[in-house]
């Protein structure tokens, strides 16, 4: 692959005694969506908090292997972690809005790299609203706790906050799960508009989800990697007789 | 014949567990009822407004003033030293070393070691610090033996409401690029906001009522302290001296002090109600 | 500049948690160091031994023998223990099983205001209404003669406010014990008391025995309420309608004169260092209880 943004190679990620992620190597390339397919409890979500350093919030994790972000090894341990998290914008699976109003939401992350003052966020806070597709239902509730948002609104808030801190990638765990269905188009199709600028690593274990978006496909099972490569081809020409059995639903 | 003895058993223990229930209400209203009984007539405009004057202890003109704001200074001060300590360590178990479990475990295991010694063992040992500083009786000693007092007491009642804080915040968070002190100070504090307030009154109210941690250091003075190296008065200090004196006027304000130090702790109480309830309604599930 | 200013905040504070981490860990030791070290005058000069086991207490002659207190403090405690347990074991049982929501609801507040009065208004409570009861009425009943300031009157001080402290953790543990086991016995054909006794409560008994472990720690180290109703005579009381005078009362009524007798107050800061060790020892005790339970789980 030409100019992968992320390659992840050799890596192991031990939690306690149970071997979670198992020789994992893939590459993520630049400006696409990826999605990390597989079914529940495969390490999906644990390989996608590994690439922002989040599994460092556990205790008993071991991890080997490197994670290259833009030719650097993301795991050495001496490395400036709150600015690999800048590079990622992460939406989980419940939307997790943080205790303060709407605007304050989305300038959080723009405060903590530096910038004051309404004058200066504000035309900010807009455009990333706008582009998390949010701007016309809260323009006149900018005060409101964002408690108050409804649980789509509260998602695509998080979108909204996650763009603010200006990230490379956009790391999303199931990011519908939670939603209703107009909601969860609503994310999709922004997912569609903001690949021309940023590159999406999305965890699902929905295949018409990864069918709808995904450009390239990682397939996992059991901590494994199974098959990778562009969406088209695994699709209509697996190569493992895994993917096989997935895609007709065998296990699912 | 067995059946009705087995029936006759439960009706017998429901009827004493009714009871024993229905008592600790009866009690609450009892004790109020008697302090409020025996507080009320001496509890005059006089008693909140002076300190006591010439002869005041021998029944004569003066009241509580020196006890009731020696009792807000030492509460307040206690509560503020302990606060720069415990908010810290509650952060420093559910933010910054989340990750450690077993230091984590370490740390509560203290608190609750910590949490079992007596005040009156807090007074003792405030006693050898003051002599071992060098400070004499005053505002400074009591407040720094009240605060270590207090100390556990408000962590745990922190961290009780942190440990709840949802790991996808945490995360969130982090994601933005926060650091530690970020996530710790301003969301996780912010989030926990009501619970620290609950925590403060609650350690506030066991500071002001105790006696035994500040009997060796406080002093007592009828004067209201003017700086931190003055002695001061309490009010539960208040109550336990002026009831030992065997002149019923004395005893009469001992029981006036009892009540305002009651009707402090009830709208305390009240005051923690009325938070957590509001918190109810707006935190974030 | 800004990132000047964020890195150095972030240092700071950094520094001030690993600071108050490090208090943390250090005070507890701290604690029994400076009591040890004080009282080591006494220890050496009498020994342990005459320490804990002498009756002659007669500080002017630097004789120093805690039992008649450590006696008095032991029949206080037990005493509020056996008079409190039946109470707080019987009202968790009704809150936990038998009050409606309600009810529940309406006795919380009430438990936890028993929990926040300060001991100094249980103690004027007590000297009005327990000790003229216990003078007046139970000593008579029993035919003794006492003025009501007795360890019984201690006992039943310390057994009002221990109800709250033992009251709380009850709840909390019958709680803990899963709804499946109570309907299996239920389903089974017992009746709601017999799957509460055989089922609750002996699921239930190490929890139920450390929370009395903690309330007789905590009753151990009680002192004004206690102090104000106990007469606080020296000597070994011989019955519940003697007075007695236990350990804490001793620290609280003598801070006064401590410094102006040689070694007095080395003497009543080992009263405070044995304090300490018998709340610790509790402590520990009813916390391996607990783990001990969970792992039988």
């Amino acid at each position: 692959m030409e100019n992968p943004i992320i390659s992840i190679r050799n890596l192991n990620l031990y939690f306690e005694k149970q071997h979670v992620l198992k020789n994992i190597n893939i590459e993520i390339p630049h400006n696409k969506v990826t999605v990390i397919l597989g079914p529940s409890g495969c390490g999906k979500t644990t390989l996608l908090k590994t690439l922002n350093r989040l599994v460092d919030l556990h205790d008993h994790v071991k991890i080997s292997g490197k994670i290259m972000l833009d030719d650097k090894d993301i795991l050495v341990p001496n490395i400036d972690v709150t600015g690999i998290r800048k590079k990622m914008g992460l939406l989980s699976q419940k939307p997790s809005p943080l205790p303060m109003t709407i605007f304050n939401n989305v300038a959080y992350g723009l405060r903590i790299n530096g910038l004051r003052g309404k004058r200066k966020l504000m035309p900010l806070v807009e455009k990333h609203l706008r582009e998390a597709n949010l701007w016309d239902e809260v323009k006149d509730r900018l005060r409101d706790p964002a408690s108050r948002l409804s649980i789509g609104q509260q998602q695509r808030l998080c979108l909204a906050r996650g763009l603010a801190v200006n990230p490379e990638i956009i790391l999303a765990d199931e990011p519908t799960s939670a939603l209703d269905p107009i909601s969860s188009t609503v994310i999709e199709q922004q997912f569609a508009e903001l690949k021309k600028h940023y590159t999406i690593v999305m965890v699902t274990h929905v295949l018409r989800q990864a069918r709808r978006i995904a450009d390239h496909i990682v397939f996992m099972y059991l901590g494994e990697v199974i098959e990778q490569g562009p969406a088209r081809e695994f699709f209509n020409n697996p190569k493992e007789q895994k993917t096989r059995d997935y895609l007709k639903g065998a296990f699912n | 014949m067995r059946k009705l003895l087995k029936t006759l058993e439960e009706r017998f223990f429901f009827v004493l567990m009714a009871g024993s229930t229905a008592f600790l209400a009866l009690l609450l209203l009892m004790i109020i009822t008697i302090i409020v009984y025996k507080g009320l007539p001496s509890l005059t405009w006089e008693m909140v407004s002076q300190t006591p004057k010439g002869g005041y202890y021998f029944g004569r003109e003066g009241g509580l003033l020196n006890a009731i704001i020696g009792s807000l200074y030492l509460a307040s001060g206690a509560v503020a030293l302990s606060l720069s300590i415990s908010l810290p360590l509650a952060l420093a178990m559910n933010v910054y070393f989340r990750n450690r479990k077993k230091l984590v475990n370490g740390i509560r295991f203290i608190l609750d070691l910590l949490w079992g010694i007596p005040s009156i063992v807090y007074g003792a040992f405030g006693f050898t610090i003051m002599i071992y500083l060098g400070i004499r009786a005053s505002l400074l000693a009591g407040i720094i033996t009240v605060s270590i007092f207090i100390l556990p007491i408000m962590v745990r009642a922190m961290d009780e409401v942190m440990k709840n804080v949802p790991l996808s915040l945490l995360e969130s968070a982090f994601s933005l690029g926060s650091t530690r002190r970020e996530v710790a100070f301003k969301v996780v504090t912010r989030q926990c906001f009501p619970g620290i307030i609950t925590a403060v009154l609650l350690a506030f109210g066991r500071g002001i009522g105790d006696v035994a941690a500040v009997l060796f250091t406080t002093g007592y003075t009828d004067n209201i302290p003017t700086s931190l190296m003055d002695q001061t008065a309490t009010l539960p200090l208040a109550v336990f001296f002026q009831l030992g004196s065997p002149i019923p006027e004395v005893q009469n304000r001992a029981y006036a002090a009892a009540l305002i130090l009651t009707v402090i702790i009830l709208a305390i109480s009240v005051a923690t109600r009325l938070l957590s309830r509001k918190f109810h309604k707006t935190s974030i599930k | 500049m800004y990132n000047f200013v964020r890195k150095t905040k972030d240092t700071i504070s950094e520094a001030w948690v690993k600071f108050v981490l490090m208090l943390i860990f250090l005070l507890p030791l701290v604690i029994l160091a400076s009591l040890l070290n004080k009282s080591w005058m006494v220890i050496q000069t009498s020994g342990i031994g005459d320490l804990l086991f002498s009756s002659v207490w007669r500080p002017m002659a630097g004789q120093f023998g805690f039992k008649p207190f450590i006696i008095s403090s032991v029949y206080v405690t037990v005493l509020g223990l056996i008079i409190t347990a039946p109470v707080c074991l019987l009202s968790a049982i009704y809150l936990t099983y038998y009050g409606s929501k309600r009810m529940t609801a309406f006795m919380q507040p009430i438990i936890d205001i028993l929990a926040g009065i300060p001991s100094v208004i249980y103690g004027v409570w007590g000297v009005l209404i327990i000790v003229p009861f216990t003078g007046r009425f139970l000593a008579p009943l029993f035919g003794y003669e006492s003025t009501g300031f007795s360890i019984l009157s201690g006992g039943l001080v310390l057994a009002v406010m221990l109800i709250p402290f033992i009251l709380n953790i009850l709840i909390e543990i019958f709680r803990t014990v899963p709804h499946e086991q109570m309907e299996a016995s239920l389903s089974l054909g017992a009746s709601k008391w017999e799957s509460i006794k055989h089922v609750a409560v002996r699921r239930s008994l190490p929890g139920i025995v450390s929370a009395f472990a903690l309330g007789l720690s905590r009753a151990f180290g009680e002192t004004i309420a206690v102090l104000m109703v106990v007469g606080n005579v020296v000597g070994i009381p011989r019955s519940p309608f003697d007075t007695g005078y236990p350990l804490p009362a001793l620290i609280a009524n003598n801070y006064g004169e401590m410094l102006s007798i040689p070694m007095f107050d080395s003497a009543l800061m080992f009263a405070a260092l044995v304090l300490l060790m018998v709340v610790v020892c509790f402590n520990l005790m009813s916390r391996y209880v607990i783990i001990f339970m969970e792992k039988r789980q």
